[in-house]
């Protein structure tokens, strides 16, 4: 190359063109790929705002005008959504606060303490994810049944409490606090309790983070479970009740539109905002 | 002193073994048991031995059943494929490409009932996709994706693609992160393309998370319900009725919870065999201090 020097700069200059081709290829690509898995939540946020028509109808539509928040207000008024909006919040928001505090409980001693059968209760919680949970799923609404839990709150987020993806992380996250601080604290005289609450919990607290934000959508959209063991319309949560009412009001698709977008918009909202430690949740629980 | 201290971990420990015994292990040890009894929740339990294994053997149904769950299984090698190559092609270094993985990984997030709800409109007749292949003169005339027998699992598949592989892409992304960059440039020193690179050295050390996600996925893929629930209720005419779906409405439509355990020993059995075939076929690879 170096005994050309008059080709030279014509050649770096056909390889910066080939360059931005190659990466306006890439771009197009992904842009296209992008489409395909995001454009369905713009056309169901654009119908949740249309005043007339409907999901149908060619073409459809992407900017509604006039842009009204109508269906909003309608499904507020004439549906319980806010009823199975705040059955979810209040679901989630005891399920994500139990599972938190029994997965701090109990990884910590599995991390930090020598007692008997350590190793044999560890690897029993870390085994149980290959038992077939589906059979389970039978036993259990017998199990809510003779509890007299059948229908209630309780019974829809109790047996996700035990999380073995959750007990794995804090114990994880226990494992590599010093063991200096736990001395210290043993020195002052702090019972296994105080050192628990008041030492190693906020050391643990980027991994209760994650925790908190991975249980957040695995209790806001969960479906089936709910679907079994809730019998009463009015403690449907969200994901249960938006399909009842798209049962009964399957001509209305703006208003279930509008459903679909308030159930949707938090997580997203969720995850756009703290999609590093979403991610970080995933991978941590893929790497067990 | 000791005694005091083992104590302590019993107590910590205590809330979350009582759980998992009471909603995992209890249930799954007896539910497996349950299979060869008849049970209806309301009088007690009878011993039948294997009476329901008999009964599925001539159960149309549970063949139809088992039918559409082994064909749904394509849907794993298509969505492993789909997401290594994704996870390859956003690792790239390009600009504003934390976005186009956020857009991917939207599905992965959303609710199965509110993407059930936005394909059943997609796919309707004269829904958006019938829209663009018109447009793009791919078909003649609407397809009925969901309601023609002959269609409609390959449909739902399509939907389970779209919100899985955004989530796959993650976990290849982890894997492909930890794979040393050292090998990528010992080979390329040695003259290896980067075809040669990316089949002789970065897909054999990716195997680990190969056969993590596939094992996953086929998981998945077996007790898959919410789709059909949501968007075929197992029909037209049980075209895409899955064990999971015939183990769910023996269960608590019909109350056959004997025969229901049964269906979900047959899945487990059908789950396991496939996660040791995917063992034996993926175990060798990666690195071995992984």
């Amino acid at each position: 190359m170096a005994g050309y020097p008059a080709r030279a700069p014509a050649r770096a200059a056909r390889r910066r063109t080939a360059h931005a081709a190659a990466t306006a290829a890439h771009y197009a690509g992904l842009g296209a790929l992008a489409i395909v898995t995001a454009f369905p939540f713009l056309w169901l946020l654009a119908t949740s705002l249309r005043a007339t028509g409907s999901v149908f109808g060619f073409p459809p539509v992407l900017i509604p005008r006039p842009a009204t928040l109508a269906n909003f207000a309608g499904v507020w008024q004439t549906m319980p959504i806010g009823r199975f909006a705040l059955n979810t919040v209040y679901i989630t928001g005891m399920g994500i606060a139990l599972t938190l505090l029994t997965s701090a409980l109990a990884g910590y001693p599995l991390a930090r303490m020598r007692f008997p059968g350590r190793d044999v209760i560890f690897y029993a919680i870390v085994g149980s994810l290959m038992l077939p949970q589906h059979v389970g799923l039978i036993l259990n609404f017998v199990t809510m049944m003779r509890l007299h839990l059948v229908d209630t709150y309780a019974a829809v987020y109790l047996p996700g409490v035990a999380s073995v993806f959750g007990i794995f992380l804090l114990r994880q996250a226990y494992l590599v606090i010093p063991q200096e601080i736990e001395d210290a604290a043993h020195i002052d005289g702090a019972g296994e309790l105080r050192l628990w609450a008041q030492v190693m919990l906020p050391l643990v607290a980027p991994a209760l983070a994650t925790l908190a934000i991975v249980e957040f959508t695995a209790y806001w959209n969960s479906f089936l479970w709910p679907l079994i063991v809730l019998k009463s319309p009015d403690r449907y949560p969200l994901a249960v009740g938006l399909l009842y009412l798209s049962g009964l009001f399957a001509h209305n698709t703006r208003y279930i539109a509008a459903g679909a977008v308030l159930m949707t918009l938090p997580v997203i909202v969720v995850f756009v905002a703290l999609q590093r430690y979403f991610l970080r949740g995933i991978t941590l629980g893929a790497v067990k | 002193m000791a005694a005091r201290r083992a104590l302590a971990a019993y107590l910590f420990l205590l809330p979350a073994l009582a759980l998992l015994g009471v909603f995992t292990f209890y249930p799954v040890v007896f539910g497996t048991a349950l299979s060869l009894f008849d049970y209806d929740v309301i009088s007690p339990p009878r011993f039948v031995g294997a009476a329901h294994f008999r009964e599925l053997w001539t159960d149309r149904y549970f063949w139809i059943a088992l039918r559409n769950s082994l064909v749904y299984l394509a849907v794993v090698p298509a969505l492993q494929l789909g997401a290594i190559v994704l996870a390859l092609w956003v690792r790239r270094p390009l600009r504003g490409i934390g976005w186009f993985r956020a857009a991917y990984y939207l599905p992965v997030v959303t609710s199965m009932v509110v993407a059930g709800l936005l394909w059943r409109w997609l796919y309707d007749e004269s829904g958006l996709v019938n829209y663009v292949l018109l447009r793009l003169r791919m078909i003649h005339a609407p397809v009925h994706w969901l309601s023609d027998p002959s269609l409609a699992l390959y449909a739902v598949m399509a939907v389970t693609l779209w919100k899985g592989l955004g989530y796959y892409m993650v976990i290849y992304l982890a894997g492909l992160e930890a794979i040393p960059p050292v090998y990528e440039e010992a080979a390329a020193l040695d003259g290896a393309g980067a075809a040669a690179r990316l089949f002789r050295v970065t897909i054999p050390l990716l195997r680990p998370s190969i056969l993590l996600a596939s094992t996953l996925s086929a998981i998945a893929a077996l007790r898959v319900f919410e789709e059909m629930y949501v968007m075929t209720g197992g029909g037209p005419v049980y075209s895409t009725y899955t064990l999971f779906y015939y183990m769910f409405d023996q269960a608590f439509n019909a109350l056959h919870l004997g025969y229901a355990a049964a269906v979900g020993v047959v899945l487990a059995a059908v789950t396991i065999g496939l996660s040791v075939v995917n063992f034996r076929l993926l175990r060798q690879g990666g690195l071995s201090y992984y």
